[in-house]
């Protein structure tokens, strides 16, 4: 019984782990800008890491595999968003899709 | 292949190395994966991508007639899949590849090596002459790239192309929380490779990746600090004969080049020995050359 | 057609380097060469991979007494292949700079009318 618990539970979060990573890379594709996309990517990646993640270290019981699991987990915590932000703010920085006339307008009116 | 943004031909070639690491894991080839991960998707994109930064030149005019490259391909294609017809099944237990080296490999590895990882006895200890040739073609790849880009390089004081990213405090905070963990697992992987899936070159890179991402946070003037060109050339130099003394000390021990066997009175531990040492080599003449490649690749002037 | 269920891996990993042929003898640019060469080179990887897997084995190491191994011979020559692929590669990127410098350009076509019209 506990078992079926598990096993269903672990399914289920596989399965909406890869339905989040399936959209992330049509948005990836298929947005116009390129901060939407990049939105995309970043907010996509780490939920969809986690559920996938959860699913798994389910399937695979109370052993140092969960543990290693959970560290990776960590690891992509930590880096996924802060490369999708490195870029952002680089592309950013260089001028990519900034609107030039907004930009005077907000410093003309501060 | 009809593509004309030469970026994106870049991203999707790091993103099919990638995948072919994947498949090499499905192959049960954990090692190969292992360095084609941290070798094709890392180090061949980055120094492509500086590449194409330097020459600067995204987009390309169309291009000229296509029938007879594609008329060879076919018929090379054709010859090739007629060669095919007689090689055995695929995954079949009865190959002769399976028949003649590797069983004794596979058998005698650990009496003789006392290496679970039968991979990296294999590379370091049944066939360490490959291996001393690949520190060896490595070595030469680092010499020869810095010989051909030394005289288009900056000088030491004038600005560089790469601007720093460490102005940020999230970027500067996750930094430095994360390359002192890369440093050690890159040592990790270097000493545990008798154990698992690892060895000298996947930790070599590792090593080059952790410092690489220190350069392009903290900038250029700040690692050349620790990591001169020189100071990159001694070190490759050291890793190379390290190796090569390995080989003259059982020489001289009275066996063999690079029988480990004598290096001690027992020989699993003179392999042990041997086998260290040799990882050991190749570890810093590849962390060396991928770094002194990188920085190398990001001091060239850009040309107006 | 079991020997098409059989051979599979041997015919997608030569369709793999005839597109890598393809683009190293077909394409203009200088990157897009080495690019076709590095997939050349890895579906090379790929084939002597496959050929050193084991039905029902696992990877080369060692756990237990009676369990089937993949060949670990191919895994050894292809770790070697892999770094002497990327060293050709640093070379050849340090060459198309040097060229760039040079010619001004990295199209074939153009360097050749350059040296042509010497």
């Amino acid at each position: 019984m506990w078992d079926l618990i598990l096993l269903y539970t672990s399914n289920v979060s596989l399965i909406l782990g890869s339905f989040l990573s399936l959209s992330l890379g049509l948005g990836l594709i298929r947005f116009p800008d390129f901060y939407s996309r990049m939105h995309a990517a970043g907010v996509a990646d780490t939920l969809c890491a986690g559920l996938i993640v959860f699913g798994l270290s389910l399937q695979s019981g109370f052993n140092l595999v969960t543990l290693k699991l959970y560290l990776i987990l960590l690891f992509i915590w930590f880096t996924s968003p802060t490369s999708s932000f490195t870029l952002a703010n680089t592309a950013y920085r260089a001028g990519h899709g900034v609107d030039k006339t907004s930009e005077e307008e907000s410093s003309s009116k501060s | 292949m009809m593509m004309r943004d030469l970026f994106a031909i870049v991203m999707l070639f790091g993103i099919y190395s990638l995948l072919s690491a994947a498949i090499f894991v499905t192959l049960d080839a954990v090692d190969v994966a292992f360095t084609e991960a941290a070798v094709g998707a890392g180090i061949s994109t980055i120094l492509v991508l500086s590449t194409l930064a330097l020459t600067s030149s995204e987009e390309k005019p169309p291009q000229h007639k296509f029938f007879l490259p594609l008329l060879v391909v076919l018929i090379t294609g054709t010859a090739l899949v007629f060669g095919t017809l007689d090689m055995p099944d695929f995954a079949d237990p009865n190959a002769p590849v399976h028949q003649h080296v590797a069983p004794r490999y596979i058998h005698d590895s650990f009496q003789e090596t006392g290496l679970p990882n039968i991979v990296t006895s294999v590379l370091a200890s049944y066939r360490g002459y490959d291996t001393m040739g690949e520190v060896v073609v490595i070595f030469t790849a680092g010499i020869a790239v810095s010989l051909l880009l030394t005289s288009v390089r900056h000088k030491r004081n004038e600005p560089g192309n790469l601007k720093d990213l460490g102005h940020h405090p999230i970027i500067l905070y996750v930094s430095q929380l994360m390359i002192p963990l890369i440093l050690l697992f890159a040592l990790y992987v270097q000493f545990h490779g008798d154990f698992g899936p690892g060895g000298g070159f996947q930790a070599g890179v590792i090593f080059a990746a952790g410092f690489i991402l220190y350069a392009m946070i903290i900038g250029i003037d700040k690692i050349r600090e620790t990591f001169s060109s020189a100071c990159l050339r001694w070190l490759a130099v050291t890793g190379v004969v390290l190796y090569i003394s390995v080989g003259i000390v059982t020489l001289l021990l009275g066996g063999e080049f690079l029988n480990y066997n004598v290096i001690a009175e027992d020989p699993v531990e003179g392999q042990h020995w041997g086998i260290f040492l040799v990882e050991l080599g190749v570890g810093i003449t590849v962390t060396a050359t991928m770094l002194g490649l990188f920085l190398t690749f990001s001091e060239v002037k850009r040309s107006q | 057609m079991s020997t098409i269920l059989e051979l599979y891996n041997y015919w997608i990993f030569i369709f793999l380097m005839m597109i890598g042929f393809y683009i190293v003898i077909a394409q203009g640019n200088l990157i897009k060469k080495i690019v076709g060469l590095n997939i050349f080179q890895t579906s090379v990887f790929l084939l002597y991979i496959s050929m050193g897997k084991v039905a029902g084995g696992t990877a080369p190491i060692l756990i237990d007494a009676d369990v089937t191994y993949s060949n670990p011979l191919p895994h050894v020559l292809i770790l070697t292949a892999i770094v002497v692929g990327v060293a050709t590669t640093s070379v050849a990127m340090a060459l198309i700079i040097r060229i760039h410098k040079a010619y001004g350009t990295i199209e074939e076509h153009e360097i050749h009318e350059q040296d042509a019209s010497l």
